[in-house]
């Protein structure tokens, strides 16, 4: 299975064929925005990969390097290419292409080694959670934490803290349904289990409210996008087998996600890297027809339960780029947050403008990020909702973190909490009215 | 590779985060959107922020010897901004502030490097508008589109890019900078410089701020498309629309090979059996206005058996426009090389000419899409090749002359809004005689008698 692209750099010829280098990209690439220089979007980045191809240029040449991750792999060039040029592809071929070459970073070959130990991964992350106090502040509320020493870094990060259970050493692996209309399998990703359990309860809560029986085996895996993004195909293949070999297990008849960027390896990631697997890409293929976004699954695979209790807030939703510009997932959120009572949905200009994460981007770039960053802020504070919504953990730490410093005093919030919030008054308003009729 | 003093003194200029010099940023800037060019790395990228800068730099270049190539996002169709010499690349993708919007005089003063997009989000709250709209209106420059006259979808009611340039800041080749022009409605204060740096495609000096005409929008439009079985009949309304004394914003054509590449691209429900549709929309103050030219396009429609589909909301308005707006994505993605012509010819003889390109397309056994701005005379014949087809290219090369020989013959020009760069610069003699590459030469050496700035665009340097 040798013929990818991301096997094969000679492979991405035809893709990059496609390209006519009209530039449109340029308009809507959050790297140029905030850089404005050619070597920052797609459009400069194709042209280094022919220039490679013909042996002008050096893929191990630093600046090469430099460029090729340079970018968030946010899709935003794709939507807007009129000749469907997969960057996407190109990307990540690229960057396999040098892990071949020049193998991997030192450090990540640690991080992503761990990440295939899922207990020796697991163990890192509660270790993580019991000693992060000594490197980190709680802020006030819910922020996140602040570092206590600046690292070295020009700009004062804020991260969420470490829960100190994982979602997955909480829940159960089976939570039946008492009138089970069918059965699914949560793939809670990483960022759930490990930052954000409270959210990942919110899943389970509504997917309980509509009779929904729910497999969380606790041998997932993380979905290994990053390893994937970050050129390492061999560990990013081994996550992908290992955790369709999980999900087979659980007998479900969907995979359900709430995250952009782990719906996105089902649905588009394992596929891709498999496709010449002859026992695995099969499998792939099947999943990638049965994973839905949760907004997608409630709306669309089943009837969800009409949220009846009453949440007061006035909103705006930012559209998390893989869950949208991959998943095409962007109606059904909005769906969701208009039928509950109470919540006013008002849109921001350009709400599937990039956040700046990109996952380990905004660690490795960061002052770039930043001021991707800091654009949405100034589009969220426009509209004058007191809450941002969003459907990704990705995005939810980056726009907590970009409220934060631009002193706006709210956190983002996944809209599956809002849902549960609404489903959860409308059971204590019943509650409240069996009391009073007692 | 240039010289260390040299780029240290750039660097002093612009600060060192402005100066690219590692062959991964140059290899970006070696090409622009035309197919089919040759690329070539520049020695340095330089990135200023201000007119100062852009002087100092010029200073320099003109004391080292060194060539400038202005350049704007490098969306043009001419290899205008290909560093065919090396040298500098001077990118105005930095310089972009728009500098003011003044409501009462109904101007804007920009930076050359601004966004067409971004002045157009700067002025909607002000009730404004800046009108050309070429199709690069998201990612092209104020700066290069003045300097290519850009056109675009409503020249045929509101003009195009030289219609709202009221005055300009130019460095010239000498160094100095030269402010003309204003915020008067009239000028004849010396000769009419804006005439002579709007089109000018950097060869004659560096743009470097722009004050533009601004306008209120239309309030009401009415958009409707028109198909019809002969391409004469769709040529005949065009002309009788024009001679019914309407002016519609936008009247745009598209052939029978366009219509189904679209169709099957983005199923907007066009009829695959037309040999031609027209997308027309006329637009006014007034509804009543708006009506009674629809009434009269209707009409001539209906007098040269057109068959019509008119918006009834904007819904169907935005459908219409998607089709048009189709066109090219839908051609590129047929083939991967995209040879997007724009020879123009005068309204009337509009069927003639794509009656010429569908033969030139039989006689060379290519693809050619051909849409455009009908009500301009000005067509885009697309010839869809792969660039990495030697013999395909060679007719892909025979077919392009023949199609300038063919507006030529027909009254027109070589080039409608794309200009003449490198693309078209070897035709210009059968449009100008060598009279007209007498005189070009001639104001150029007048400006830039080194050749220094945009070398080997538009007039052959000398002795090459």
């Amino acid at each position: 299975m040798k013929t990818t692209p991301y096997d094969k750099l000679e492979n991405i010829q035809d893709a990059l064929a496609k390209c006519m280098k009209c530039g449109n990209c340029m308009a809507v690439c959050p790297v140029y925005l905030t850089e404005k220089e050619e070597g920052a979007y797609a459009r400069g980045k194709l042209s280094i990969a022919e220039a490679i191809l013909k042996g002008e240029l050096d893929l191990k040449d630093e600046d090469v390097h430099e460029k090729l991750f340079n970018c968030l792999v946010c899709t935003s060039c794709m939507q807007n290419c009129p000749c469907g040029v997969d960057v996407s592809k190109i990307m990540l071929s690229l960057r396999a292409a040098l892990v071949r070459e020049t193998g991997l970073h030192p450090i990540k070959k640690i991080i992503f080694g761990a990440l295939k130990n899922q207990p020796l991964f697991d163990k890192a992350m509660k270790a993580g959670a019991a000693f992060q106090w000594m490197g980190l502040r709680k802020l006030p509320g819910n922020a996140g934490y602040e570092p206590r020493f600046t690292m070295g870094l020009s700009i004062k990060r804020i991260f969420p803290g470490l829960a100190a259970t994982p979602f997955r050493d909480q829940a159960p692996e089976l939570i039946k349904a008492e009138n089970r209309k069918m059965k699914v399998s949560f793939f809670t990703g990483c960022a759930f289990n490990y930052i954000f359990p409270d959210v990942a309860w919110d899943v389970v809560d509504v997917l309980k409210e509509n009779d929904v029986e729910i497999a969380i085996p606790k041998e997932q895996q993380c979905c290994g996008i990053a390893v994937f993004a970050h050129g390492d195909l061999e560990s990013a293949r081994e996550l992908a087998r290992q955790n369709i070999d999980v999900m087979e297990k659980t007998g479900a008849d969907y995979i359900v996600t709430a995250c952009g960027s782990c719906g996105e390896s089902w649905q588009h990631g394992f596929s891709e890297l498999l496709s010449e697997d002859p026992l695995y890409g099969p499998k792939a293929e099947y999943w990638k027809s049965r994973t839905y976004d949760i907004s997608t699954f409630l709306t669309k695979v089943i009837e969800y339960k009409n949220p009846e209790g009453f949440v007061e807030a006035t909103v705006t939703y930012h559209d998390p780029c893989h869950l949208k510009k991959v998943m095409k997932v962007f109606t059904e959120p909005r769906t969701i947050l208009n039928a509950i009572p109470g919540v006013t949905l008002k849109e921001m200009a350009k709400p599937d403008a990039c956040c700046g994460s990109g996952g380990s981007y905004t660690i490795t770039h960061l002052e770039t990020s930043m001021a991707i960053t800091g654009r949405k802020m100034d589009d969220i504070r426009k509209t004058g909702a007191d809450g941002v919504i969003t459907g990704c953990p990705g995005c939810m730490m980056q726009l907590s973190e970009g409220l934060a410093n631009s002193g706006q005093d709210h956190v983002a919030t996944h809209y599956i909490s809002l849902l549960a919030r609404s489903y959860r008054e409308a059971r204590k308003s019943k509650t409240e009215e069996i009391k009073h009729a007692a | 590779m240039l010289d260390t003093a040299i780029i240290k003194r750039l660097e002093d200029i612009v600060g060192c985060g402005n100066v690219l010099t590692k062959k991964a940023d140059l290899v970006t800037y070696s090409y622009d959107a035309t197919a089919d060019m040759p690329s070539q790395l520049p020695d340095v990228v330089v990135m200023p922020a201000t007119s100062a800068a852009v002087q100092k730099i010029v200073m320099l270049a003109k004391e080292k010897n060194l060539t400038i190539y202005p350049r704007g996002a490098g969306t043009n169709l001419s290899g205008g901004t290909i560093p065919l010499k090396k040298g500098i690349v001077l990118s105005f993708q930095k310089m972009d502030k728009i500098l003011e919007v003044d409501q009462e005089n109904l101007t804007a003063t920009v930076q050359a490097g601004v966004i067409i997009q971004a002045l157009n989000d700067a002025v909607a709250p002000y009730g404004l508008i800046y009108p050309p709209d070429p199709g690069t209106v998201t990612t092209a420059t104020m700066g290069g589109s003045v300097s290519e006259c850009a056109g675009g979808l409503r020249g045929l009611k509101y003009g195009v890019t030289k219609h709202y340039i009221m005055g300009m800041e130019v460095v010239l080749a000498s160094g100095e900078i030269f402010r003309f022009g204003g915020k008067t409605v009239k000028n004849v204060t010396a000769y009419d410089f804006a005439s002579l740096f709007v089109g000018s495609e950097g060869t004659l000096g560096i743009i470097t701020e722009i004050i533009a005409k601004l306008i209120p929008p239309p309030k009401f439009r009415k958009a409707m498309l028109a198909s019809f079985k002969r391409i004469e009949d769709a040529g005949n309304t065009v002309t009788g629309i024009i001679k019914a004394y309407v002016i519609p914003a936008t009247l745009e054509i598209m052939d029978k090979m366009t219509i189904q590449t679209v169709e099957n691209y983005a199923k907007v429900g066009l009829p695959t059996d037309a040999e031609a549709v027209l997308l027309i929309e006329v637009d006014g103050g007034a509804q009543q206005l708006v009506d009674s030219e629809a009434e009269a396009v209707l009409k001539v429609i209906k007098e040269n058996n057109g068959e019509v589909k008119i918006a009834q909301s904007d819904a169907e308005r935005d459908q219409l426009w998607a089709a048009r707006r189709a066109a090219l994505p839908a051609l590129a993605q047929l083939s991967p090389t995209t040879v997007l012509e724009d020879a123009t010819v005068p309204r009337n003889r509009i069927t003639e000419m794509l009656v010429a390109v569908q033969k030139i397309a039989e006689k060379y056994q290519l693809k050619i899409g051909t849409f455009g701005h009908a009500g301009d005379g000005n067509l885009h014949p697309t010839i869809l090749a792969d660039a990495r087809n030697k013999e395909e290219m060679e007719r892909v090369h025979q077919a392009v002359d023949e199609i300038f020989v063919a507006a030529l013959k027909l009254g027109g020009t070589l080039s409608g809004e794309h200009g003449i760069g490198m693309a078209k610069m070897k035709y210009l003699k059968s449009e100008l005689g060598e009279s007209g590459l007498n005189l070009m030469r001639r104001v150029k050496e007048a400006l830039d008698p080194d050749y220094m700035l945009n070398p080997a665009k538009m007039v052959p340097v000398r002795g090459s």
